[in-house]
């Protein structure tokens, strides 16, 4: 977290509105490479549209947000696919395993659409849900499994392809304090090892102090800590 | 802070993963390539995920497998029409005697055959006389071996029903020594047999003498009939009628969890996936579906075919192994289907645009347009209107343009489906809760309800135009045969020797249990008194002048006649020909001389038999015959002719049974039968119907019936499937205190309001195309009300029914545990 | 919580006499322990004593609680310092914090910032517990824990109190 490294993501007064209403009003914030983040504020703080605006998935109405230097508007659907598969991992409060699929073939996912054989990313895929602590539950589906083992897999699929920004969204919101806790541990213990970023939105205190430093959201605006001080 | 090349790249679009964000620009250097790999694992995605997820997906699948399957079926069927036309085509040629010359001699490799048939309950029996003169005699296809004389190979059917009937074993009481085999069969139903026997005398070069024909072998040349160009469109139009609506119910099946698809995608697409892969993905998902389809379809072929054996429809039924499809066919079906399977689902995709964080659909709030849908049904009749008033008598029809102009005009049907819907659904306001709940819900998403009912739009829009083309061409295929059958039943004919012959044949008919009345004379040609000084050439004129030899009572039958005693002779002027009325008055009147000796095949044989027309020969007026024909020329009674030879008389029966006693028919054949071969009996009908005819609209009914069945099934799932996604909704109105019969009925009218107009849509449509198909044969315009009522009863109930099915669902749905969050 | 401090950020709206001083405490913060006389007088004092205070005026009759106080340019620094200082967290801090926030409305100051600063103490503070729960037994963990909920529950209070302001604000400088 020193000043020297290179931002990893800069983004530069990013405005978005839905409607009439500003979901982001003038959001500023540098993420570096290694960091674990949190992204706080009040519901309706512009939280999850600001996560989406750094994925790339959501386009902002103005400003700039530059990752590894390049402006992600600028990006044709293929490249910010390509970064998604490469370079980004995504932890969600719920609905982002696939049904259809087993745990194992969901976190092979990844790989498997970068253009990874089935075999090795699923031997990949199944070292990470061990590290995760979920490796029993490879085989079943994610309709047969507890919240808590779905957001450990979702964890697994978000690291398995070696991303630099792993963006989680309330990646507890659904889960108890213990579970919660332990999804929080294994996240930053296994981003900490694989030197990812990671930007986590989220709304409770205790998840946010599993962060190196946090950013508050509040009416779109956003206050970084390190350019404020 | 700006990246070094952030403001040259950057490029305003619409939105972000828009369709045409990306595909304008070349790929991008760190893009992934696209390879033959990647467009294997994503379709090995799709199928996996048509394959997998559980007892849902499993039925979604198996459901666009049957729906699929069953339309590869029915193309499968009409892909083996031709073929199974041409292999009965084929077997009948192969087993008819070559007659194609005369053989005067018996040889090493001749035969004598004579075909000899007979009805029994209404199934024709076809027969064949034959007897072997040389060692080398052909046999016949499928026979392996001569029956000897007296005896018989017959096909399995007929053994039958032999063994069941004694009173047919009395007509045909050969003993069986075979039975006929496939090749020599057109179907498994059909009643044939080979009689050998000694009684055959070959004909004369003249066919004057004799009862059989010395033949060389077996095979002639093909002389298929054609049922000419109204009978062609009648086949298209129903083809069309029957196949579209499966293309549309295909285009629903493949569409089945589409949402739910939809979601899946978003999840794949928040992983990295881009829209290329997730295009690719689904048409994977299509794809498999397709390929079960194709091998349900196959399988119901299949299965199909086997039981098709076991029918048998106006005589004809068929061998599975004879129903091929065409190799051509098949393989463009195998292709075509899961092509048109994917580009129905990449044209689905094409509305909406799937996002990392869900399913956007573009176009809300878009009004639809109204020319483009009604150019379809324009340009349908702008191909049928040249065709007006042209189908009729022997014109070759072309039939692509039939065809592509009857697929435009329903299309269009279903193309102004959505915009009506729309149009309608939009303009409804307030009203109770219940319809309030049912029209919002429309109002929100017309498309997929108008999808829902376009299918049945189709079906009974096809059926309602082809009702009117069936009422309009009905005289053309049922034609009136003048025939009182009031009066008689069955008429018998067949040479014989003379007069008195006529008289024991009518004696053993009346003989028969349950006849009441019988009458027969001999017929005899006469020709003109100088016809053998005439020179003898092809180019000489006989004229033709008929002479009747019967007893008084039987010329009282033939003409109004006051006063009759043996040796009376009338004269009965043809009505209105006047070609023969102009030999009638040159020849017949009293005194007049005519030659018996009258040349049948063009040439005179042999010395004048001179017979003076008597003096006192009264002119009578005919009466008509039960057989719808009248008698003319001289009548005599055998007394009045003396001595004088008639040359090749023939017996002219009429036969009038007991109504009251079933048998009475099969008692005369039999009688008749006893006769020979020489002699036939014909039993009479009011109508004939042209038996293609009658297939062809069962056919109509049947499917009909079918794809409305199946386009019952495929409501039935969607409407499940958009009730598993508001479960929640459902749930909390419960909670309100929302009753659930209110529910019921919002659903209810969600479906109804889309039927309604749907089927309003369907009469418009098939009024239109009925009225066209009816320009084009010059047939009268008329609804057939009744028709159109029925079939849009049939469409209307199988929704209600799908309605009723899916309320158990729904009442289980709206328990309270629908709350709970998944 | 610094009552020293407190009666500053009272002064800094305008000299005021001592009497007036503990009635104005009292009323805004002091709702069930009222400041004693003493308390007043001997702070006063020692704020005299260290100039961040002077006496702006003795009325006519004498005595100590005819004193009127104003703040000094001294005064106002130390205010201010104080209001951007965030509190070493620990239980029971509301009191506290209140105070400063009302003083920062009173003063002009940026309330919001205030609260920004205590949440990232609060934070650094979490960080640290969960840094030690991590790497300690399970004893260490239950106790780092309930430390964590107390001071999520601060948290939360600060989130509240942020979202208020304005309403605050209002009602304050009423």
């Amino acid at each position: 977290m020193t000043a020297a490294t290179e931002p990893l993501l800069l983004a530069t007064a990013v405005r978005k509105a839905y409607g009439p209403t500003a979901a982001l009003d003038g959001a500023d914030l540098t993420i570096r490479a290694g960091e674990v983040v949190a992204v706080m504020g009040p519901s309706g703080s512009g939280k999850s549209t600001l996560l989406h605006c750094l994925a790339g998935i959501v386009r902002p109405d103005s400003g700039e947000i530059q990752y590894r230097g390049r402006e992600l508007s600028a990006m044709s659907d293929g490249e910010r696919s390509a970064l998604r598969r490469s370079d980004f991992g995504f932890v969600f409060q719920f609905g982002q395993l696939v049904p259809e699929l087993t745990c194992l073939e969901n976190v092979a996912m990844p790989l498997r659409l970068s253009g990874t054989k089935r075999r090795p990313a699923e031997r990949q895929a199944a070292e990470w849900l061990e590290r995760l602590e979920v490796a029993d539950i490879s085989g079943k589906r994610p309709g047969e499994i507890s919240g808590g083992q779905g957001q450990r897999v979702a964890v697994a699929r978000a690291l398995v392809g070696d991303p630099r920004v792993v963006f989680a969204d309330e990646p507890t919101g659904a889960l108890d304090s213990f579970n919660g806790e332990r999804v929080m541990r294994l996240l930053t213990d296994a981003a900490n090892d694989t030197g990812a970023a990671v930007v986590l939105v989220t709304h409770e205190a205790r998840v946010a102090a599993y962060s190196d430093r946090e950013i508050v959201v509040r009416d779109g605006k956003s206050r970084d800590t390190e350019r404020v001080s | 802070m700006s990246s070094p090349h952030g403001g040259a790249r950057y490029e305003p679009f619409a939105g972000f993963d828009s369709v045409g964000g990306g595909s304008g620009r070349p790929p991008a250097p760190d893009a992934r390539t696209v390879g033959l790999r990647a467009w294997i694992r994503d379709l090995a995605l799709g199928a996996r995920f048509a394959a997998g997820g559980g007892r849902e997906g499993w039925t979604r699948t198996a459901l666009t497998a049957v729906g699929v399957g069953l339309g590869v079926a029915l193309l499968l069927l009409t892909a083996a029409v031709p073929a199974m036309m041409h292999t009965r085509d084929q077997k009948r040629v192969a087993r008819e005697p070559s007659s194609a010359a005369y053989i005067a001699h018996p040889g090493a490799s001749t035969l004598l055959s004579e075909e000899t048939g007979t009805t029994y309950h209404g199934d024709g029996i076809t027969g064949l006389l034959v007897h072997p003169e040389g060692p080398k005699a052909q046999l016949p296809p499928g026979v392996t071996a001569w029956p000897g004389t007296g005896r018989m190979v017959v096909s399995p059917a007929l053994e039958r029903l032999l063994a069941s009937s004694p009173l047919l074993r009395e007509r045909i009481p050969y003993p069986i020594t075979g039975t006929i085999g496939h090749a020599g069969l057109m179907g498994p139903a059909e009643l044939y047999y080979y009689a050998g026997s000694d009684q055959l005398v070959a004909r004369d070069s003249t066919y004057h003498h004799g009862n059989a024909d010395r033949i060389a072998g077996f095979g002639a040349h093909s002389n298929s009939a054609v049922m000419g160009p109204t009978f062609d469109l009648l086949l298209i139009v129903v083809l069309v009628v029957l196949l579209l609506p499966v293309a549309v119910f295909i285009g629903t099946a493949v569409r089945l969890g589409g949402e739910r698809r939809d979601r899946r995608l978003a999840a794949l697409r928040l992983v990295g996936a881009d829209i290329r892969t997730t295009h690719r993905i689904a048409a994977g998902e299509a794809l498999l579906g397709a390929v079960f389809g194709l091998l349900v379809g196959a399988l119901l072929f299949l299965v199909g075919r086997q039981l098709a054996s076991h029918v048998t429809i106006r005589d004809i039924s068929a061998y599975p192994g004879d129903m091929a499809p065409n190799p051509a066919l098949t393989v463009l079906i195998v292709l075509a289907v899961p092509i048109a399977s994917i580009a129905v689902t990449l044209a689905g995709l094409r509305g909406t645009t799937i996002e990392p964080l869900g399913v956007v659909r573009q176009g809300v709030g878009r009004r639809r347009r109204l020319w483009w849908r009604l150019l379809l049904p324009a340009a349908g009749l702008a191909l049928l209107a040249p065709l007006f008033g042209k189908v009729k008598g022997d014109v070759s029809l072309n039939e692509y343009q039939v065809a592509a102009g009857a697929v435009l005009l329903l299309f269009g049907v279903t193309a102004v489906l959505p915009w009506v819907v729309e149009a309608a659904v939009g303009r409804l306001r307030g009203g109770p809760v219940v319809w309030q709940l049912a029209t919002r819900r429309l109002q929100l998403n017309s498309s997929s309800s108008a999808r829902m009912v376009s299918g049945v739009t189709v079906a009974v829009a096809g059926a309602i135009a082809l009702q009117m083309l069936f009422h309009g061409v009905d005289g053309d295929f049922v034609s009136s045969t003048g025939a009182d059958t009031s009066r008689a039943q069955a008429v018998v004919n067949g040479e014989v020797g003379d007069s008195a012959q006529v008289a024991s044949y009518v004696r053993s008919i009346a003989a028969a249990k349950g006849v009441s009345q019988v009458y027969g004379f001999a017929r005899a040609d006469a020709t003109r008194p100088d016809a053998s000084t005439l020179k003898r050439d092809e180019t000489t004129d006989y004229p033709y002048l008929p002479v009747d030899v019967a007893g008084c009572p039987t010329l009282r039958q033939l003409a109004r006649i006051t006063s009759c005693a043996p040796g009376s002779v009338f004269l009965v002027p043809p009505d209105d020909d006047p070609y023969v009325h102009g030999d009638y008055v040159k020849f017949v009147r009293p005194g007049g001389l005519v030659d018996l000796n009258s040349p049948d095949s063009g040439a005179y044989h042999g010395k004048a038999r001179l017979w003076r027309i008597p003096a006192g020969a009264v002119t009578a007026h005919p009466l008509p015959q039960p057989s719808g024909a009248q008698e003319w020329g001289v009548l005599a009674t055998p007394e009045a002719l003396g001595k004088a030879a008639l040359s090749t008389p023939q017996a002219q029966i009429t036969v009038s049974v007991d109504p009251k006693q079933p048998d009475a028919i099969e008692r005369v054949r039999n009688a008749v039968a006893a006769f020979g071969p020489a002699v036939r009996m014909y039993t009479l009908h009011d109508t004939k119907e042209k038996s293609n005819y009658i297939q062809l609209r069962r056919g109509l009914y049947a499917g009909a019936t079918l794809t409305m069945g199946l386009i019952g099934a495929s409501l039935l799932v969607t409407m499940l499937e958009q009730l598993r996604e508001r479960r929640k909704l459902l749930a909390v109105l419960v909670a309100f205190g929302t009753r659930r019969s209110a529910l019921a009925w919002s659903v209810l009218w969600q479906t109804a309001v889309p039927v309604v107009l749907g089927l309003v849509l369907a009469c418009a449509g098939g009024i239109g195309l009925g009225a066209a198909l009816l320009a084009m044969v010059g047939g009268p315009f008329h609804v057939d009300w009744a028709g159109m009522g029925a079939m849009s009863g049939i469409g209307a109930g199988v929704v209600l029914l799908v309605t009723l099915l899916s309320l158990p669902p729904l009442w289980r749905l709206m328990r309270a545990d629908g709350l709970r969050t998944e | 919580m610094s009552i020293g401090h407190t009666l500053l950020g009272l002064l800094e709206s305008g000299p005021r006499h001592g009497y007036d001083l503990k009635r104005t405490f009292d009323e805004r913060f002091g709702h069930d322990r009222p400041l004693a006389y003493g308390q007043v007088y001997s702070t006063m004092a020692r704020l005299l004593k260290s100039g961040l205070v002077e006496v702006d005026g003795i009325e006519p009759g004498g005595g100590p609680e005819r004193k009127r106080y104003a703040i000094t340019d001294a005064g106002i620094t130390d205010v201010a310092t104080w209001l951007a200082q965030p509190e070493k967290p620990e239980p029971y801090l509301q009191t506290t914090l209140y105070t400063k926030v009302v003083l920062a409305l009173l003063t002009g100051r940026s309330a919001a910032d205030l609260l920004d600063s205590q949440r990232a103490e609060h934070l650094r503070l979490m960080r640290e517990l969960t840094r030690r729960k991590r790497d300690g037994d399970l004893a260490d963990q239950l106790i780092c824990d309930h430390a964590l909920f107390h001071l999520e529950a601060d948290l939360r209070w600060l989130e509240l109190t942020a979202a208020r302001l304005d309403q605050l604000a209002a009602e304050v400088t009423r």
